[in-house]
């Protein structure tokens, strides 16, 4: 990992190339990580990959969290690997929530699944097409061209949480049935209340 | 489809009745150097231009699991495919959020169920870094053994299935013979076969009981005898080699762009290991080579994981030899449980005792990527920690999910029997492929 000292350097020269791109820097628990402007991800990455001296050719990792009740809400993380001086740095890239406003707050971290918690995402989705009408999502563009391992991974990322990589070139649902409505790894779904599929005992038992 | 018009040319001077082998494979399949083996296309499927789509699986011996595969067939050749991956998803990451962060450990495991002890390390890693544990070196020496032990579990598991799908049956009842013996040196020290839960935040949960050692150094002394068995009897197999020499070459280059590690990694000729490239646990005290192939084909992958066998085993040894006296877990009682002998005699134990076992721990706000070397590459777990007793996120970068994606630059252009082999040398585990 880059340290403390390092990582300033190499905020120092992204600086100069792309000015106000990175927003903060952290070194915490030995890891070094930078946040960065949304609109700027693809030249901070491709930076990061292709400036001489850094050769963050490696993306070993992409995900996101949902930091949920924290503005901005979500955030990609880019976990990229210098294999040459064996480095790790994470590149987040925070994203507001479109849809906010007094939905996302009122929702809360645990909120229940009964009728009368009426913000809950569950309750506002419709199918697809309407979905992002009423329910405009976060926005990202797809670093797909210069990491191509990142194509799998942002899919995931839009299976579970919503968000969109533009440019991507088959944004669909991964690991969730295509006809799934909503984005399951945000804070405020809630676990559990997924209706029984198998009814055969309710049937004929219940 | 625009190649139907390339694959014309080859296919239509071929006679019917020219029944050698290799005769009538277009020019992918020779281009990729394979001197004949299976017999190639004859009769009217070989003057067929048409791509036929064909689906696989999901539930097909051939996938290891429940994959399915969008094959666009042109006569036996592999034009494109896609796969089809998500039907054993069981949302463990979302119900990870939702337990304390010693109960997320048996969940964890569950994920890849052929290397459970990986996922294991994975999670604590990640949470001792978060809370700043420092595991003692008994434990660390411990880690490494049982992990060592489930990576010769993992390739034994790919040995037996795959060798099986290319036509030798009696490799799985060889492999899974040894397979039999590490999972009963894991009953004997953790009470458990598999998903044994046997590391925790701080160390590992017991001590190895008495015994343990002794049949783990004839465990040791007997695998490499073992190996050698396995190679002789796949090594000059003419059928195993021709269907493994030559198919599902990646470069090296693009196996890097797609995010491949592990053994298929390695097999292309990259020296890549984060067993050497990052402290963790007692590897770097342990004497061991990276075993790597040159041409990065299927044989190349098979001799890789073979000789990963064979150096587990030194490490497994090594990691006996120099297994250091001591506790086997952090003394830290904030977040590991007291020895159950104190409890009925010190009120403070059982205190800490009731409070961790009730609620859990804490974890001060944070986040962490822990990377392992799993037995099929990086396997890393990102651990989001908002202050409570329970993860934010727990998120797993699974090799096989990853790696996955080089499928596809694996079998197009090749036999669909070549596809099939390329899928058992991926070795992906779809329960890690879809957690």
């Amino acid at each position: 990992m880059p340290d403390a000292p390092g990582l300033e350097l190499i905020r120092g020269e992204i600086e100069q190339d792309h000015p106000g791109a990175i927003l903060d820097t952290g070194f915490e628990h030995g890891c070094a990580s930078m946040s960065i402007d949304p609109a700027q991800l693809l030249a901070v990455l491709g930076w990061l990959r292709d400036a001489p001296g850094q050769g963050y050719r490696f993306l070993s990792s992409l995900h996101a969290a949902d930091y949920l009740p924290a503005e901005p809400r979500f955030a990609v993380h880019y976990e990229l690997l210098n294999r040459d001086r064996v480095e790790r740095l994470r590149v987040k890239a925070l994203l507001a929530d479109p849809a906010a406003g007094p939905v996302a707050g009122e929702g809360g971290l645990r909120a229940g699944h009964g009728p009368s918690s009426t913000p809950l995402p569950r309750a506002t989705r419709g199918r697809n097409g309407e979905e992002e009408q009423s329910n405009p999502l976060p926005e990202i563009d797809s670093c797909v061209e210069l990491f191509p391992t990142a194509e799998f991974q942002e899919r995931e990322a839009f299976d579970f949480f919503g968000i969109v990589f533009a440019g991507h070139p088959d944004l669909t649902r991964i690991l969730l049935p295509d006809d799934y409505v909503g984005w399951p790894q945000r804070r405020d779904f809630p676990i559990g209340g997924e209706p029984v599929t198998f009814t055969y005992n309710e049937r004929n038992y219940g | 489809m625009a190649e139907a018009a390339e694959i014309k040319a080859p296919a239509a001077n071929v006679s019917p009745a020219g029944g050698t082998a290799g005769g009538t494979a277009p020019e992918d399949a020779l281009a990729t150097g394979r001197g004949g083996g299976s017999p190639a296309a004859t009769g009217p499927a070989a003057e067929t231009t048409e791509v036929m789509t064909v689906n696989i699986g999901p539930h097909h011996p051939a996938t290891h699991g429940v994959l399915r595969l969008i094959v666009d067939l042109e006569g036996e050749v592999v034009r494109d495919l896609k796969p089809v991956i998500g039907y054993v998803h069981t949302g463990i990451e979302k119900s990870c959020e939702d337990k304390s962060y010693w109960k997320v450990i048996p969940f964890v495991e569950r994920m890849d169920y052929v290397s459970y002890f990986f996922q294991m390390e994975a999670y604590c890693g990640a949470v001792e870094r978060l809370v700043g544990l420092e595991i003692p070196p008994r434990a660390k020496y411990l880690r490494t053994i049982f992990l060592e032990l489930n990576r010769i579990h993992s390739h034994l598991v790919w040995l037996g299935t795959t060798a099986l799908d290319l036509g030798a049956i009696s490799m799985l009842w060889y492999c899974f013979r040894e397979r039999d013996r590490i999972l009963d040196l894991f009953e004997m020290a953790t009470g458990q076969r598999m998903h044994t839960r046997y590391f925790q935040v701080g160390g590992v949960i017991e001590d190895i009981p008495l015994g343990f050692e002794a049949k783990l150094r004839e465990f040791v002394a007997e695998m490499p005898v073992r190996v050698g068995q396995y190679q002789a009897l796949l090594d000059r197999n003419e059928v195993f080699l021709s269907r493994t020499k030559g198919t599902g070459i990646v470069s090296r280059e693009r196996l890097l762009e797609l995010g491949v590690t592990g053994p298929l990694l390695r097999a292309a000729g990259e020296p890549w290991d984060l067993r050497k490239a990052f402290d963790y646990l007692a590897y770097p005290e342990m004497d061991f080579k990276i075993p790597v192939g040159t041409v990065g084909d299927n044989y190349d992958r098979y001799r890789v994981r073979v000789a990963e066998m064979l150096e587990s085993t030194r490490i497994v040894e090594q990691a006996l030899d120099a297994l250091p006296d001591g506790p086997f877990i952090a003394d830290d009682r904030k977040y590991v449980l007291p020895p159950r002998s104190e409890l009925s005699t010190s009120m403070e134990s059982l205190i800490h005792h009731f409070k961790l076992v009730t609620e859990g721990y804490r974890v001060g706000p944070g986040e962490l990527y822990y990377a392992i070397e799993s037995p099929r590459g990086e396997l890393g777990c990102f651990v989001l920690a908002d202050g409570s007793a329970k993860p934010a996120r727990v998120h797993f970068r699974d090799p096989s999910f990853v790696n996955l994606q080089a499928f596809r630059d694996m079998s197009t252009g090749s036999y669909i029997a070549d596809m099939i082999c390329s899928l058992g040398m991926l070795d992906p585990i779809l329960g890690g492929v879809d957690r």
